[in-house]
């Protein structure tokens, strides 16, 4: 059984502990999490022929993690056979042989990572470079180091980066992208200095890959086969195919045939920001957990557009007489993944909630509007 | 007064203008709420101080190859070596600067 923790922070190291008190980590590399830790040995070269074992397809292989609306981390239990059976069909569909090298840009710890550089080379026997290039002149070099075809598994954010590069790229046999969608015309422009296909990978945690396109010519994606959507009470649900059980898509789905879909968004509580989802009331749970804040809520501002697809911000705003900003950033730097620290963070004397007692979106994005510029 | 005396204090005065203006460029380009000139030009920019991520770095990176013509390049290194500190960073873009 594998656990794949989303951030290494330690409220979530802390989580990992009470749902799975054996918990170890297995790693080539000595790191500082607090677990017991197991240093997996080099591997001595060896020209035997080596049988790769057959794995039982009901036997559950990894436990993903969603951040529940409480605080507490909602396990998936994945099993073998649906995870090899759709990442399969994924294999098929862009067409990966098994020579091809796949270059990653992304980490395994998330479903699409986990996917597309884990599970993707035991599906197609294709090689995986070990390196995880990060700026645009490092993933140019490690992709010349490869023998083609070469497959590029990527982000929009990180695509966005490498078209600002301002030498030729190497020639790319297929690049393939998810997490956030692509623009037709990043595509476009990743097809024409890449040299190659560029196919989009929508997907969730709970269900793993369901549905792709080819960005550059088509609009609609296409589901994987005996997956179908329905409509119901505000939400998409998803069924059938190599879903573990039915479940509701966390964004707004327009089915369009029996095969095809159009997407348009998240639903409003939901934050996807760089591949990594949580929701508002998360968030706020989480702001509210830290000693000395006494109210608090995590808002989305209704900024300007900003240049896709350069990832938003979410806001904070916190009553905490006796904190900093700088404290409670400090707090929340231990209890969520970095990419959701708030930008800016106000500190009131008290919410703009409203008779209810709620707190009008409007009111929220209200605070933001006349900030003065600091000289 | 003699030039070499004065000499020392040059390159200094050039990393603190540089220092500076990479704070008002990273301020800008991530929209943070604090001001370029509180930056610590010896605080960690990534993780604790600043609480910049991944992401913000990427984002910086390209500023500063836009800006100074420096493509950065982790070379096997930590990826966010580079941006231990404002003050690593200005070295790292002095070294390296085509514009």
């Amino acid at each position: 059984m594998s656990l794949l923790p989303p951030s290494h922070t330690p409220e979530v190291i802390r989580q990992l502990k009470s749902s799975a008190p054996d918990v170890f980590c297995l790693t080539d590399t000595p790191c500082d999490l607090d677990v017991p830790q197991v240093h997996y040995p080099q591997l001595p070269r060896t020209e035997r022929p080596w049988r790769v074992p057959a794995i039982d397809a009901a036997s559950t292989v990894a436990l993903v993690f969603t951040s529940g609306s409480t605080g507490v981390p909602v396990p998936h239990a994945k099993t073998w056979g649906r995870l090899i059976q759709c990442v399969r069909e994924g294999a098929r569909r862009l067409e990966v042989s098994p020579a091809a090298a796949l270059l990653a840009t992304v980490p395994a710890q998330h479903m699409y990572g986990f996917e597309s550089s884990v599970l993707l080379p035991f599906a197609t026997g294709s090689a995986l470079c070990a390196e995880r290039p990060f700026y645009p002149a490092d993933v140019c070099h490690a992709l010349e180091s490869l023998p083609r075809p070469r497959v590029l598994i990527t982000t929009p954010i990180h695509l966005r980066a490498l078209m600002t590069y301002p030498d030729a790229l190497p020639a790319v046999d297929l690049i393939v992208s998810a997490t956030s969608p692509l623009s037709q015309e990043l595509a476009q422009q990743a097809e024409t200095r890449f040299q190659g296909p560029v196919r989009e990978i929508y997907g969730s945690t709970e269900t793993g890959q369901l549905a792709l396109r080819a960005s550059v010519r088509e609009q609609a994606w296409r589901l994987w086969p005996g997956i179908t959507l329905t409509p119901e009470a505000g939400c998409v649900w998803a069924r059938g195919g190599h879903l573990e059980q039915p479940t509701a898509l966390c964004d707004q789905i327009e089915p369009l045939d029996a095969e095809r879909f159009l997407l348009h968004g998240r639903l409003a509580d939901l934050v996807n920001i760089a591949g990594k989802r949580s929701s508002l009331a998360y968030l706020t749970h989480q702001l509210l957990g830290i000693p000395g804040v006494r109210d608090g809520a995590f808002f989305f501002p209704d900024a300007e557009p900003v240049p896709e697809p350069q990832r938003a911000r979410l806001a904070a705003a916190a009553v905490a007489p006796e904190l900093s900003a700088a404290d409670i950033r400090s707090a929340l730097r231990g209890r969520i993944d970095p990419v959701f620290l708030p930008r800016p963070l106000l500190l009131l004397e008290r919410l703009p909630r409203n008779s209810t007692g709620k707190l009008p979106h409007e009111a929220l994005c209200a605070l933001l509007a006349p900030r003065p510029q600091l000289p | 007064m003699s030039m070499p005396e004065l000499a020392p204090t040059l390159p200094a005065a050039a990393a603190g203008a540089l220092e500076s203006e990479l704070a008002e460029l990273i301020v800008a380009a991530l929209n943070l709420d604090v001001p370029a000139a509180q930056i610590d030009p010896q605080a960690r920019l990534y993780g604790e101080g600043l609480g910049l991520d991944s992401i913000d770095i990427l984002e910086i990176a390209l500023v500063v190859s836009k800006h100074y013509g420096v493509q950065l390049r982790a070379d096997g290194a930590e990826n966010t070596q580079i941006f231990r500190s404002l003050r690593d960073l200005a070295a790292y873009v002095a070294a390296h600067r085509t514009k």
